[in-house]
């Protein structure tokens, strides 16, 4: 499903070339869970941009269901997040204009689809707040925010999900909560899920675990959970 | 299913709807509203009185040809015309006073033959203001029709009866309308029409009156050409021929030059929205970088993103605009309500022509401004959804300057279309709002300096305002801008009059007695004597055409301004003196000895208007035309006269000898005190060719039409402050979020909500009186420029206009800002700390 080779990403500073990446290579099978961990820095969150076609590497290829992310150009790569890609922040990334059904709507109305509201208002009650549909972001608490964020990723039933530090903003009791919800919706959905995290516990959760070490791969390890 | 772009129209306009519900576009729809509704009110109200001169430019002459002459003119001219199966009819029209008692008001009088109007129709009512009909008829023999505003003044009614010179004559009807009352504009003195047969009774007119006479003549286009190529040889150069059309573009010519006032009074208010109009638009983008990216890492191509904005875009501008067109609409109503005295007759409908300026005004400032920072949306990188710091585009304040100042140079252009005027008002401006802007900030500075003296909200208040820094400052200018127009408006103008009249020595004549007949000077001047009044000095004056300047006809040459092609072009009134006149002052050259010889050349004293107009030097010889006969002058020497004496005086006058015994009349000027006016009945009944202007009479005459269109002035300028609220509500949300979060953390700190909100209605009352310090200064600077260079006067600063600047400031900021912000408070502090 997703292929990362030899995936190097350099950047030029004033210091002179800063290798962020240092060919990292795996291959993610359709319906896996993994977790991307590491220290600050290491790389995690660059690699998830790479993988999910946000940029593209210096050097290597990302595979993404056998298409070569680096032979599309933006609009392609575009396309095909559209089509196949879903993905979970940090900071929620609501859009503050939006009530939350409307942000759920979203990605549905990009796609130009009819049926939208439909579609984001079952979404909406699956991650149980049906109640707060009408309400605006600033409205909601940091894990409702959240919820909705999962509700709007898999509202277009994507076959990856991307997630960077999903409980980053949140405490742990409604982390734990938003966590729970996040892995059921995936094993509902089947998507193959890569998730970005400090927290060693959550990446526990997930089939396998990636670490990365100063842009390295340095461990790629089966959990308890695969 | 995969997305396709051309969901883009659906998807953004929906979003925008969304954006709107939230409040986000509130203030940039509003900017350009104002800025919109300023500019249509304008070209509105001013197309309107523009068709008014178009529509009635056919009847303008109430003929097909008109002749004016200020000398009766030959009744062959109309023989000749009647043979040549032309119509015919003929007019003497002259300024007048009319009495009723002891009151009396100057109107211009219209005797008509037969046969008037050739073209068109007079119109009458049989009340003041009342419906009215038109009508062939003229008034029946010892009968005026009149103007509302006659019978409005002098508190008659139809049936009565008003004196004219040596004749009573009963008020008729009321004329409401009459062909050729001048296109758009009301004359100054109102008319009364009488039937040519009734004017000898009058005695008013006497040999050498100053009067306008007039010859009318209709028939078909041929029959009128081969008349008209007939009579042009025939006649002297003081006749002058009018065509149909040719009467309406010197109108159009002062038209013009008022559009243009009310045009660049629109585009102060359009300016001041464009730094409103940015300030959204900045914020407006900054807000939606997020979403690029984000709509980009859901899928969305660049070309979406940029489609996508540029519809919203599309939609805001073409929204404000139909808003603002709207409100325009309403907003010349109202001006034309305001002016309805100064227009003869009702204007037409107004035409939907502007509605495409504010629609292009609308589209060309949001392109301007918001165009740049949305193409960099576009280039957004979508990575910023997991790095905040990432590409973000630089969105400075002046992204793009050359951009948003080259459209609006172009609009400009496109509005007055005089590219030297446009380079003007962009110099001119630009160094105004510089000054302006260098003074705001002084005053900003001192405004935080000056929290150290108070206590409680004003602290927090004034810190606002200093921390605030340029976003203050620009708020500080807006207003004062505004402020300052109207106050220049309001207050400047009435202390000018004030200082005006208080420069008038109390004695100084108000009364002009003109057209008295040589052999009356005497008797009047005993009878004025006898009843206690002084008479100074009695003018003899002839009418005089500059014809010639060193040999050369003034037909043909080139003047730098309008006003000296009319000294050129029309009759002057020309005197005679043995020694320089009171009010006046040598300039250049000498006065000529009191005593000359008989045979000595004519000499001549011009004022310097009129030397300066046709550029005429010292020693230079004129031809001058009196009465058809030239006569030759060499130039003496040039005087400086001071116009506002209310005595007579004249921009020519000759050494004594030429034309002794020649003059047809003369004038005076004399006090009278209250007591004195019961002088005047008696004298207009002895001498019924004596015409008497009541000075203060006439001054109420235009004040009031001074005071309306300075009314009209001021409406534009209410768009210049709604412009200044506009910029405050920008500069407002542009710091909501951070108001919301001060507010919570004051709260949090123990701060009741209404310790919050005073410290917000200081800060905003702060700002309106810092703009009032800068708009009284500024209206009071102006206004003493103006007294001390345009008018000689000396200006005394008023305490009102400090009083009217700080209050109307501090009232009018403070209530829109405390209105705008009071709802930071209303947001809990969990809320907004969390948030």
């Amino acid at each position: 499903m997703l292929e990362a080779k030899e995936v190097t990403q350099q950047v030029s500073s004033p210091e002179g070339t800063l290798t962020i990446l240092d060919q990292v290579s795996f291959q993610l099978g359709a319906g896996e869970t993994v977790a991307i961990v590491g220290a600050s820095g290491a790389g995690k969150s660059t690699l998830l941009g790479l993988l999910a076609g946000l940029d593209v590497p210096t050097q290597g290829a990302v595979l993404l269901g056998g298409q070569s992310l680096s032979a599309l150009d933006e609009d392609g790569r575009a396309a095909l997040r559209a089509d196949r890609v879903g993905f979970v922040f940090q900071a929620f990334h609501l859009v503050p204009a939006l009530t939350a059904l409307e942000n759920v709507m979203l990605p549905l109305e990009l796609r130009g689809d009819s049926s939208a509201r439909v579609v984001a208002a079952e979404a909406i009650s699956r991650v149980g707040l049906a109640a707060r549909a009408a309400h605006y972001p600033r409205q909601l608490s940091g894990g409702e925010q959240q919820r909705v964020a999962l509700a709007r990723a898999f509202v277009t039933r994507p076959q990856v999900l991307f997630a960077d530090e999903p409980t980053g903003n949140l405490d742990a009791a409604t982390g734990l909560r938003v966590v729970d919800l996040l892995f059921a919706l995936n094993r509902e959905a089947g998507t193959t899920l890569v998730l970005v995290t400090h927290d060693r516990t959550l990446a526990a959760r997930c089939g396998r675990v990636l670490e990365l070490a100063a842009g390295k791969l340095v461990a790629d390890t089966l959990t308890v959970a695969a | 299913m995969s997305l396709r772009s051309r969901h883009w129209l659906r998807f953004a306009t929906r979003h925008l709807w969304r954006d709107w519900r939230a409040g986000e576009l509130a203030v940039l729809a509003g900017a350009l509203v104002v800025a919109v509704a300023a500019l249509t009110a304008v070209a509105f109200f001013t197309g309107r009185v523009s068709r008014a001169v178009e529509l009635q430019a056919a009847e303008l002459l109430a003929a097909d040809l008109r002749v004016e002459s200020p000398r009766p003119l030959s009744p062959d001219w109309l023989v000749a015309a009647q043979q040549r199966g032309l119509q015919t009819a003929s007019l003497t029209t002259f300024a007048t006073a009319v009495f009723h008692g002891d009151d009396n008001l100057l109107v211009t009088l219209r005797a008509t033959s037969a046969g008037y109007p050739l073209r068109g129709q007079l119109r009458v009512a049989a009340e003041p203001y009342g419906t009215a009909r038109g009508t062939t008829a003229l008034p029946p023999a010892g009968e005026a029709w009149v103007e509302s505003r006659v019978l409005a003044r002098l508190g008659l009614r139809v049936g009565d009866s008003l004196q004219l010179g040596a004749k009573a004559l009963r008020v008729g009807a009321v004329l409401d309308y009459r062909p050729d009352q001048g296109a758009a504009f009301a004359d100054l003195a109102p008319t009364v029409l009488l039937p040519a047969a009734d004017l000898p009774g009058t005695q008013l007119l006497q040999n050498g009156s100053r009067a306008s006479f007039v010859q009318l003549y209709a028939g078909n286009p041929a029959q009128v050409a081969a008349f008209r190529a007939w009579l042009e040889p025939r006649k002297t150069a003081a006749v002058r021929l009018v065509a149909l059309g040719e009467s309406s573009q010197q109108l159009q010519g002062s038209l013009d030059r008022a559009q243009r006032f009310l045009s660049l009074a629109a585009l102060a208010t359009v300016l001041l929205c464009a730094v409103a109009v940015a300030m959204a638009a900045r914020r407006y983008t900054a807000r939606h970088l997020d979403l690029a990216a984000l709509m980009k890492c859901m899928g969305a191509p660049q070309r979406f993103v940029l489609l996508t904005g540029l519809w919203q875009l599309g939609l805001i501008a073409l929204a404000g605009a139909l808003v603002g067109v709207l409100a325009g609409y309403l907003a010349q109503a109202v001006l034309a309500w305001f002016l309805r005295d100064l227009f003869a007759g009702p204007l037409p409908a107004p035409t939907w022509a502007p509605a495409w300026i504010g629609i292009g005004t609308a589209m060309a400032m949001l392109l301007g401004f918001a165009l740049p920072p949305l193409l960099q949306l576009r280039a957004v990188p979508v990575l910023r959804v997991l790095r905040q710091d990432v590409g973000a585009p630089t969105l400075r304040f002046f992204t793009a300057p050359l951009f948003a100042v080259g459209v609006l140079a172009a609009l400009l252009w496109w509005m007055l279309q005089d590219a030297k005027l446009v380079g003007g008002v962009f110099v001119g401006l630009g160094l105004l709002l510089g000054v302006l802007w260098l003074a705001g900030l002084g005053l900003v500075r001192v405004a935080a300096l000056a929290r150290r003296g108070t206590g409680g909200a004003w602290r927090y208040g004034l810190a606002n305002v200093g921390r605030r820094g340029s976003g203050s400052v620009v708020q500080v200018v807006a207003f004062g801008l505004g402020l300052t127009v109207l106050l220049l408006l309001a207050v400047v103008q009435n202390d000018l009059l004030r200082e005006w009249r208080a420069s008038l020595p109390a004695n100084a004549p108000n009364h002009f007695f003109i057209n008295i007949s040589p052999n009356d000077v005497a008797p009047l001047s005993a009878d004025l004597r006898a009843g206690g009044v002084q008479v100074d000095q009695v003018f003899p004056w002839v009418r005089a055409r500059l014809v010639a300047v060193n040999d050369k006809p003034v037909t043909g040459r080139k003047f730098s301004t309008d006003r000296g092609k009319g000294f050129a072009e029309r009759e002057q009134n020309l005197s005679w003196s043995a020694g320089l006149p009171r009010d006046n002052t040598l300039v250049a050259g000498e006065w000529w000895p009191a005593e000359r010889p008989a045979d000595a050349p004519v000499l001549v004293s011009l004022a310097t208007e009129f030397a300066d107009g046709i550029g005429i030097q010292i020693g230079d010889r004129l031809v001058f035309d009196i009465a058809g006969e030239p006569m030759a002058v060499r130039v003496a020497n040039l005087r400086k006269v001071q116009w506002d004496s209310f005595r007579p005086n004249f921009f020519v006058l000759i050494s004594p000898g030429a034309l002794d015994g020649a003059a047809g009349t003369y004038m005076t000027s004399v006090h009278l005190d209250p007591a004195q006016r019961r002088l005047l009945a008696p004298l207009v009944r002895r001498f019924p060719g004596v015409s008497v202007f009541d000075v203060d009479a006439v001054l109420v005459q235009v004040r009031q039409v001074a005071d309306r269109a300075s009314r009209a002035v001021q409406g534009v300028f209410l768009f210049t402050l709604a412009a200044g609220v506009m910029v405050l509500a920008a500069a407002v949300q542009s710091t909501r979020d951070e108001r919301r979060f001060e507010s919570a953390m004051l709260r949090t700190l123990g701060a009741s909500r209404a310790v919050v909100l005073q410290g917000l209605l200081a800060e905003f009352v702060a700002l309106g009186l810092l703009a009032g310090v800068l708009a009284s200064t500024a209206a009071a600077l102006a206004g003493w420029y103006v007294a001390r260079h345009w008018f000689d006067l000396a200006y005394h600063f008023n305490v009102w206009l400090w009083v009217a600047g700080l209050s109307g400031g501090a009232l009018v900021v403070g209530v829109a800002g405390w209105l705008a912000t009071r709802s930071v408070v209303n947001t809990s502090p969990l809320a907004t700390l969390r948030g």
